[in-house]
């Protein structure tokens, strides 16, 4: 029978060799041949308004790439179901969007903020997301 | 109890138990939203109730496996706790820096970054409680008169989860990066080194309550946090499917991560077979109750619920819906939860002195609270599986989806006031025990 000794041994052993291909796949994978998400494309717009995206805790109630919220519409391919000026407007409300009744946070954003955001969702949808993009509804009708 | 320093572990208890309560109103405040009725929006949006409710998930528990460390680690190591008056330190800072991060919550004060919500600011302050936390724990260990496995898993377990919190620090400018990390926190806890915590804390238990020899359960613990760390660290990869980064995380997530549900069915096994093989029971039935069910809910909804959606080919479908929350319900309860529960049951006589072993009350929260977690997991999981079908398969548009599954919201409702009922029972039992006193020393 297994001793308490070797017990010991294989956890041990399993971390320590599991760790370091985990750190190996970590740095082979975020290496810049590697890279799926144009990141030479991300511009300063883009980062102020991830930094929005961020402050506000959107993810809260939206997900983005799947991550997030499951209380509001996943906004990972959003300017190319909605265009730009349905999401600038919804951004910029006073009041809290509802167009089915469900309420979003009324941010009165300034155009210069919404335009940021936009970008951040440009940048976003550009990212190949090994295929989950052709999932993410109602986008995909066309996709599929 | 065999310590007079193991009384602070009432303490955080009693933290835990306060904000489990608040917990379940920001819960139900989520549900009655999604169910169509979201009167509070103006004062509590959606993201500021989801934060609170997860954040003060996460606050509980580490307040539970803290106190749980204050009970265990003296007795173990045989030695009294370091300093008292600094555990009580640790205790205030830890109720105030999260009670000031849910305030924030409520004021738009936030990094939006799931589970891991709390600001910059406050993100130090939670530095410095865990530093003192683990010294006290590390220190009295040190000091101890034996170092057992049990004690080591345990405090390997927390010194880890306290490094892990650091990479969620990080600030990006890529979204991609940020989600990337912030699984090394999310995953690799509650994956990874919370079941160490567990672990240590099922082993004390066992050993406490069925009487088998130290020596044959804590060899099990080892192959336990084996498979567990074998299985969950390239088990990460299940998150980086579909976020940007490269498909060799299908396959590698892919494997590894449907070989996580090996751990908790080990764990299970164990728990069960102790019991079998134990000839002293300890007359705890209440604490005993708690430890295998613990060990049994976690392998149905860490490792059946999780197995079901872990696999690339079903991820692609379900990755952010309401599955996902159904799956974190069940599992959060079992491991997590229901483990604190059971360190709770076994401690609280020992430290009050009143023997509530084998109560009515007691065995009517566990089955109770037990029956309306489960039912919550049904509506969540049909409420679920059609959203996936209609949006994700039929392409029918978000909003009106969300319409269509609105009524499986007020079976989720009428399951968790069942649930809350249940978790009422627990917190009078609780509070029934009276408080800590020295006449409850032993020996
Ligand atoms: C009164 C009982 C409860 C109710 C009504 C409730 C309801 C909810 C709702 C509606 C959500 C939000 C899902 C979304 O984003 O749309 C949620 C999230 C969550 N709840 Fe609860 N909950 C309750 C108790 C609990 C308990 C006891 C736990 C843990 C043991 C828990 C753990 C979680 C977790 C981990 C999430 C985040 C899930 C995710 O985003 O994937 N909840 N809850
Ligand atoms: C006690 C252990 C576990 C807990 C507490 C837990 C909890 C959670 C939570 C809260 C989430 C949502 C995270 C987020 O979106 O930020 C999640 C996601 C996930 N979990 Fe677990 N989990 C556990 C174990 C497992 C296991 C063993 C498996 C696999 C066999 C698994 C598979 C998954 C998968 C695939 C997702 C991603 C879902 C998605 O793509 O939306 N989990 N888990
Ligand atoms: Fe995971």
């Amino acid at each position: 029978m297994l001793s308490k000794k070797q017990a010991r041994a294989f956890f041990l052993v399993g971390t320590a060799v599991t760790f370091l291909i985990f750190i190996g796949l970590t740095v082979y994978s975020l290496g810049e041949a590697q890279d799926q998400t144009n990141r030479d494309q991300l511009s300063e717009s883009a980062i102020r308004g991830k930094w929005l995206w961020d402050k506000n805790n959107c993810m809260g109630c939206h997900t983005l790439m799947g991550e997030g919220g499951y209380y509001a519409p996943e906004l990972t391919k959003v300017v190319e179901r909605r265009g730009d000026a349905y999401i600038k407007a919804a951004l910029m409300s006073p009041v809290p969007w509802q167009p089915n009744g469900r309420k979003m946070v009324a941010y009165n954003m300034s155009e210069a903020e919404a335009n940021d955001m936009v970008e951040f969702f440009k940048w976003i949808g550009n990212v190949d997301l090994n295929g989950f993009e052709t999932i993410v509804s109602p986008l995909a009708k066309k996709n599929n | 109890m065999k310590y007079k320093s193991q009384k602070v572990a009432y303490w955080f208890f009693a933290l835990s138990m306060l904000l489990l309560s608040l917990q379940l109103i920001y819960g139900l405040i989520m549900g009655f939203a999604h169910a169509g009725m979201d009167g509070l929006h103006e004062w509590i949006p959606f993201n500021t109730a989801k934060a609170v409710h997860t954040n003060l998930l996460v606050v509980w528990l580490l307040s539970g496996f803290m106190g749980a460390a204050y009970y265990i680690i003296p007795e173990e190591a045989q030695h009294e706790l370091v300093s008292v008056k600094l555990a009580y330190v640790q205790l205030i800072s830890l109720a105030v820096v999260g009670v000031l991060a849910i305030i924030g919550y409520h004021f738009n004060i936030w990094e939006g970054r799931k589970f891991l919500e709390i600001p910059r600011g406050l993100d130090y302050l939670v530095v410095v409680n865990v530093l003192l936390f683990m010294g006290l724990i590390l220190m009295t260990l040190w000091k101890g008169k034996r170092k057992t496995t049990t004690a080591l898993v345990l405090t390997m377990g927390l010194l880890f989860a306290a490094l892990l919190y650091l990479p969620g620090m990080i600030d990006f400018d890529s979204q991609v990066l940020d989600s990337f990390f912030r699984w090394w926190v999310v995953h690799l806890w509650v994956e990874g080194v919370w079941e160490l915590i567990m672990g240590g804390i099922l082993s004390f238990l066992l050993i406490k309550l069925t009487g088998v020899d130290r020596e044959v359960i804590e060899k099990w613990l080892y192959v336990i946090v084996g498979l567990t760390f074998l299985s969950g660290i390239l088990g990460t990869g299940h998150h980086y499917y579909y976020i940007g980064v490269n498909k060799i995380w299908l396959i590698v997530g892919g494997i590894f991560s449907a070989l996580e549900p090996l751990a908790f069915l080990a764990m299970a096994l164990f728990a069960v077979n102790m019991y079998r093989k134990g000839e002293k029971k300890h007359p705890n039935k209440t604490a005993l109750l708690w430890t295998i069910g613990s060990a049994i809910v976690s392998f149905v909804g860490a490792g059946l619920l999780g197995f079901a959606h872990t696999l690339p080919q079903t991820n692609i479908y379900t990755h952010g819906t309401i599955v996902t929350a159904m799956h974190g319900h069940l599992s959060f309860w079992g491991a997590y939860a229901m483990i604190v529960f059971a360190i709770i049951s076994y401690a609280l006589p020992n430290m009050t002195g009143r023997k509530f072993y084998d109560t009515a009350r007691g065995r009517m929260a566990f089955w109770i609270s037990n029956i309306g977690m489960i039912g919550m997991t049904v509506a969540f999981g049909v409420a679920g599986v059609a959203q996936v079908y209609m949006e994700r398969k039929m392409k029918v548009d978000f909003m009106s989806v969300q319409k269509d599954i609105e009524v499986h919201f007020w079976v989720l409702i009428i399951m968790a006031i069942l649930f809350i009922v249940g978790i009422t029972l627990y917190i009078i039992e609780f509070f029934k025990h009276g408080q800590p006193n020295d006449e409850a020393l032993i020996e």
